[in-house]
């Protein structure tokens, strides 16, 4: 009871924290799961985020399994109201309240302000998996490439982290 | 326009393109709200959208849409990492998705960030964000609530500025906002 409670804490502060979306917050996520309550490994919490690539939607829908994985399917529930209740609540309000601000001079600023932040932290939560994930010449030169790929054109990124597995796999046998 | 997943990207061609029940302005109008806001992208534009075509029964809708495949699916995966977690290739093929993301987050980075990326004030926010993160391993907290007021501050209202025109604005699109039904 108390690990559900404590999951439900840390993924709805998290999720308010979310400026600039998941990858904003993926640094404090892998510090409290982690080095501050132990509940995962750097490689399972790697792992999972990997699940989060392949599959549809989000990529951060990988919490459920975090969820699972500490506490069964009473943990996927809990992280998942937890990280995405607030958020929802919060949108659902601000949508109905923006238009009143239209006039507002500081939304101006406060767009303007949260952006350079928002990407700050978005860089902050690619260094994180970039520690996790760059470990030898290999992942290094998958990480350039699909880079590289993007930057030239657009093509599924689905298909390209499963391309990025396989060929990594491949290296390995 | 590819965000993340690229589920926003869809959104825009389903919701604009062939379903037509808002327009681009009106889309735009959604992703400042969407981007400003905490929370995942995909996710607030789900909430807006739903709300402004049917209301909060919309917007549960939409996002019940929006979250509940992907959470099938992602589930089904971790069930099966879980009885297979030792076997190497499985750990092989996990870390080569890692290291594939960390190529796509770049780039979605760069692409999110593309207007910042050229500006010197914006560029000095990034990277004392990315240092109090990722070196001096700041509390979250405590990085939003300093540097957040700093950088709104620093774009307060009525300050001279010479670039200050909205096509460097990226969230920033006017009062183009009389498509919400409200």
């Amino acid at each position: 009871m108390t690990r559900l409670i404590h999951l439900f804490l840390v993924f709805s502060l998290l999720s308010v924290l979310a400026v600039g979306g998941g990858t904003a917050v993926l640094p404090e996520m892998q510090h409290m799961t982690v080095h501050t309550f132990h509940w995962l490994t750097d490689a399972q919490f790697r792992n999972i985020y990997s699940l989060g690539q392949v599959a549809p939607g989000p990529n951060m829908l990988m919490v459920l399994v975090i969820g699972y994985q500490l506490a069964g399917w009473a943990g996927m529930v809990v992280v998942g109201i937890g990280f995405f209740l607030p958020d929802c609540i919060i949108t659902l309000l601000v949508n109905r309240w923006w238009v009143h601000l239209g006039g507002w001079p500081w939304r101006t600023s406060i767009q303007r302000g949260l952006a350079p932040v928002a990407i700050g932290l978005m860089t902050s939560g690619t260094y994180a998996i970039a520690r996790l994930s760059i470990v030898d010449v290999q992942s290094l030169a998958i990480a350039v490439t699909v880079f590289a790929i993007l930057l030239w054109r657009h093509v599924n990124p689905g298909v390209l982290v499963l391309v990025g597995g396989a060929v990594y796999l491949l290296t390995k046998m | 326009m590819s965000f993340g997943g690229g589920a926003v990207a869809y959104l825009r061609e389903y919701l604009v393109r062939e379903e037509g029940w808002l327009d681009d302005e009106g889309f735009l109008g959604a992703m400042e709200i969407s981007e400003t806001l905490p929370g995942l992208n995909a996710v607030n534009m789900a909430i807006i959208m739903g709300d402004n075509l049917r209301g909060i029964a919309g917007a549960v809708v939409s996002v019940i849409g929006m979250l509940l495949p992907g959470s099938i699916v992602v589930m089904i995966l971790g069930i099966l990492w879980q009885s297979n977690h030792s076997n190497p290739d499985v750990k092989y093929f996990l870390l080569g998705i890692a290291a594939a993301a960390v190529g796509l987050l770049s780039a979605v980075t760069l692409q999110i960030g593309r207007r910042q990326f050229r500006q010197l004030p914006d560029i000095a926010i990034i990277f004392v964000t990315f240092f109090a993160v990722s070196f001096l391993k700041l509390p979250l907290v405590v990085v939003l609530l300093t540097l957040g007021p700093i950088s709104v501050w620093l774009y307060r209202p009525h300050v001279s500025e010479p670039r200050a025109e909205d096509e460097h604005l990226p969230f920033h699109r006017g009062e183009r906002h009389h498509w919400f039904r409200h």
